[in-house]
């Protein structure tokens, strides 16, 4: 087979990372720039051509990486139609989101820290993405936790920002510890980690309809791991606060890349869930929750950033409801749309930002349309995409989504009404950020709004006209080139000829031999895809796509309703919203303060924890318990030595006298000795 | 003929004695001779025990044991002479330069 060096996909953004890192405070600007944008590019580039010439599924072995016994890991790569996606989606979306960043972060100090952590970044996602073997993955899970961590704290002088960080990595960390537990159980039972051999003994395994067994625990543990990555109940709660990050890392890895990583992990993992549908439920119950959940949350954030937040929690959720229905490829088709239209909107907002120096609060916007056209139009693209507007390409995948959730045998009527719901939400809130940001009156204080608030500190060299000004070319052009993926990038998987659940039926209906057939593809491919073929007849598969086309026009009809409210709202009755708010005091101040998930945790986890820690960890066990030991010890030696000291008292008859007693006791012992034997 | 065990019980007495003297007394001369004490009365255990034992080697230590006495005495005698020229004492305590 023809060796593609997939190897070099991955590490040519390490090296930009360590050439950056290592040496770039000495490089000017352009340089930086340069390398920054180099070695991505490459790997995209690369990416690319692996993409349409290698023959799939491609596996690159390079060495052994770890042997103990008869388990052992190998340093190797994969590529097969799932991770070739994910490939293409993270260097694209990535690539075209650093070319954004050398615009927009500009005015920063520690412009080389940026890009080494955001080539670290792009690195390790690949790794994730790429790799043959759960160890592999984990590698890269871990350092995309890392990069993030950095990248969320790297205004580290703002103590918030420094916290947000700090409450990212240590959320996380939780979900690893679950995802660490699942990876110990598959070398256990298993003892291998390499997708290809798990998945194949898991192949013989029968499905796990009744009880509680390995399979599923294996499900669950995952899926802990994925809520963690993720951003789902019940670990979401670190993304919103993600946002202190610069808002190409909002963009890059808090909303199109790394946040789905969870995502990728279950559909990677189908042949565990295929045979655990207890496990399958709870991803489902969890995603169309978590939809609901955050969709309500972002209609009453003010922010721009944490509106888009919880937009990303929820819309994550429709991921894993879809995968939670066995429908993968419509969870991967939607991971792929979100990653356009999503990435899009974190940067059109922070182009608002920037060209608002530094104002974040929506309440503070308004009739922007004018001033930054090109940021309103891809905004306005990426808006329709997300909340569903006929023939976008979010319309298409959130159709795909709730068809499967209504059709699929693990899904219900629930899933379906829940997230019908949340895409009504969705449309609302999106559209109420759109008029509130680029409708009515501007509502900020005019001119010098220069916020020390924000990330822009160095705005003043940025000569201002006006109020808000639009972002420079280098910005514009990766807004237009996503907004052009988030309108036709959802033509791949026109229902009907869905070729994009076609592209990756060969991964998913791997593995399936022994299952009934419906629970094997992507829902929408079932009558396509060869393993369901022979079971749906013709007649069904009519039913079906009157049944979907029905479903989409209520889909549509949401949509209307969602943007018709929130016009009506926004635009046509702006004293209205207060009123309402004001009517449903409690509800509202709950939903508002993110229904005190934060504030609950801190009360039951974390400050237990800091409790505990302090009171019996701390002052306890550790300054009681084993620094006394310690310490005692050392006094008792010295009690002792003090006793001793007085025997070395220079006088030589009294040591004269030790010798001769000594001698006498020896004397005394060996007599004694004698007598007794 | 003498048992053996009254030479012994003598030398335990004059070893006792040598160091009864070494640790009462405070004039270096006499420490000395009770060092003295001391060594002849081992002396006189091992010829007890050659002659008990019809061994020579008892006798050939006890030869060992005057060489090294004498080699002893004559440098202790002369280390006490030049502390006795520096301190103008034969008392040990005072010979306390070196004690903090």
């Amino acid at each position: 087979m023809q060796n593609w060096h997939l190897w070099l996909v991955p590490l040519l953004p390490l090296v930009g990372c360590a050439i950056n890192g290592l040496l770039g405070r000495r490089f000017s600007h352009g340089v930086i720039k340069a390398i920054a944008l180099g070695f991505p590019g490459l790997s995209m580039v690369w990416a690319w051509y692996i993409a349409l010439s290698a023959q799939l599924p491609y596996i690159e072995d390079h060495f052994t990486w770890i042997r103990a016994g008869n388990f052992s890991v190998d340093f190797a790569f994969q590529l097969d139609q799932l991770s070739l996606v994910m490939m293409l989606v993270v260097t694209t979306v990535g690539f075209l989101i650093h070319i954004y960043a050398t615009g927009y972060m500009e005015h920063e100090g520690g412009y080389y820290r940026f890009f080494s952590y955001l080539n670290l970044f792009m690195f390790f996602m690949l790794m994730l993405v790429l790799a043959d073997n759960y160890l592999m993955m984990f590698v890269g899970w871990e350092g995309v936790g890392l990069a993030s961590y950095l990248l969320i704290g790297f205004f580290f002088l703002r103590d918030s920002a420094a916290a947000a960080g700090k409450k990212a990595f240590i959320v996380n960390r939780i979900g690893d510890f679950s995802f660490l537990i699942a990876l110990f159980l598959l070398i256990q039972h298993f003892g291998t980690l390499k997708y290809t051999e798990v998945f194949e003994k898991i192949s013989h395994l029968p499905a796990e309809t009744t009880g509680i067994g390995l399979l599923t625990i294996i499900g669950l543990c995952m899926l802990g791991g994925a809520t963690g990555k993720s951003a789902q109940i019940p670990l979401y709660v670190w993304l919103p606060d993600a946002m202190e990050g610069p808002t190409p890392v909002s963009a890059l890895i808090h909303a199109a890349t790394m946040v789905t990583a969870g995502v990728y992990m279950v559909c990677r993992s189908h042949a565990v869930f295929d045979r655990a549908p207890t496990a399958l439920m709870v991803v489902a119950i969890i995603g169309t929750l978590t939809a609901f959940f955050a969709a309500t949350i972002a209609v009453t954030q003010h922010d721009i950033k944490r509106v888009l937040a919880y937009s990303t929690v929820s819309q994550l959720g429709y991921m894993f409801a879809a995968a939670g229905v066995a429908a993968y490829s419509a969870a991967m088709f939607h991971l792929m749309t979100h990653a356009f239209f999503k990435a899009l909107l974190f940067l059109a907002a922070g182009s608002v930002i920037h060209g608002l120096s530094g104002e974040q609060d929506m309440r503070k916007m308004g009739g922007l349309r004018k001033d930054l056209p090109w940021t309103f139009w891809t905004m306005t693209m990426a808006t329709l995409a997300i909340s569903g507007m006929p023939f976008f390409s979010g319309f298409f995948s959130k159709d795909m989504i709730l068809f499967n959730t209504f059709t699929s045998p693990f899904g219900s009527k629930w899933f379906w009404g829940i997230l019908l719901f949340t895409a009504f939400l969705t449309a609302f809130y999106m559209f109420r950020q759109w008029f509130l940001t680029f409708f009515g009156e501007f509502r900020g204080k005019p001119a010098e709004v220069h916020g020390g608030h924000h990330e822009h500190q160095g705005q003043e060299k940025h000569g201002h006209h006006g109020h808000a000004h639009e972002s420079p070319m280098v910005m514009v052009l990766p807004l237009a080139a996503l907004a052009i993926l988030s309108v036709v990038g959802g033509l791949v998987g026109v229902p009907g000829h869905d070729s994009f659940g076609k592209f990756l039926a060969p991964v998913f209906s791997q593995y399936s031999e022994g299952l009934p057939a419906a629970a094997v593809s992507g829902g929408e491919t079932a009558a396509e895809a060869p393993a369901g073929a022979e079971h749906a007849a013709p007649a069904t598969h009519h039913e079906d796509e009157s049944l979907e086309y029905t479903l989409m026009g209520m889909a549509i009809c949401t949509f209307l309703l969602g943007v018709g409210l929130a016009w009506y709202l926004y635009v046509k009755r702006p004293d209205l919203p207060g009123k309402i708010a004001g009517n449903l005091r409690g509800l509202h101040h709950a939903v508002e303060n993110k229904y005190f998930v934060d504030e609950f945790y801190g009360a039951v986890i974390v400050q237990p924890l800091i409790k505990g820690s302090t009171f019996i960890l701390w002052k306890t066990i550790d300054a009681a318990l084993i620094d006394g030991t310690v310490n005692e010890t050392a006094h008792a030696a010295g009690d002792v030595s003090n006793q001793f000291r007085k025997m070395q008292s220079g006088n030589m008859r009294s040591y004269a006298g030790w010798v001769a007693l000594g001698a006498a006791a020896v004397i005394v012992f060996m007599v004694w000795m004698r007598g007794a034997r | 003929m003498v048992h053996v065990s009254y030479y012994l019980a003598l030398s335990a007495i004059l070893f006792s004695c040598g160091v009864l003297g070494f640790l009462i007394k405070r004039n270096i001369i006499t420490i000395f001779m009770s060092i003295e004490l001391m060594l002849n009365a081992v002396n006189l255990s091992f010829v007890a025990f050659a002659s008990y034992w019809h061994a020579l080697s008892g006798q050939v230590f006890v030869f060992f044991v005057m060489v090294v006495a004498a080699a002893e005495a004559s440098v202790g005698l002369a280390i006490i002479i030049a502390v006795f020229r520096t301190r103008e004492t034969l008392n040990p305590d005072r010979v306390n330069l070196l004690k903090l």
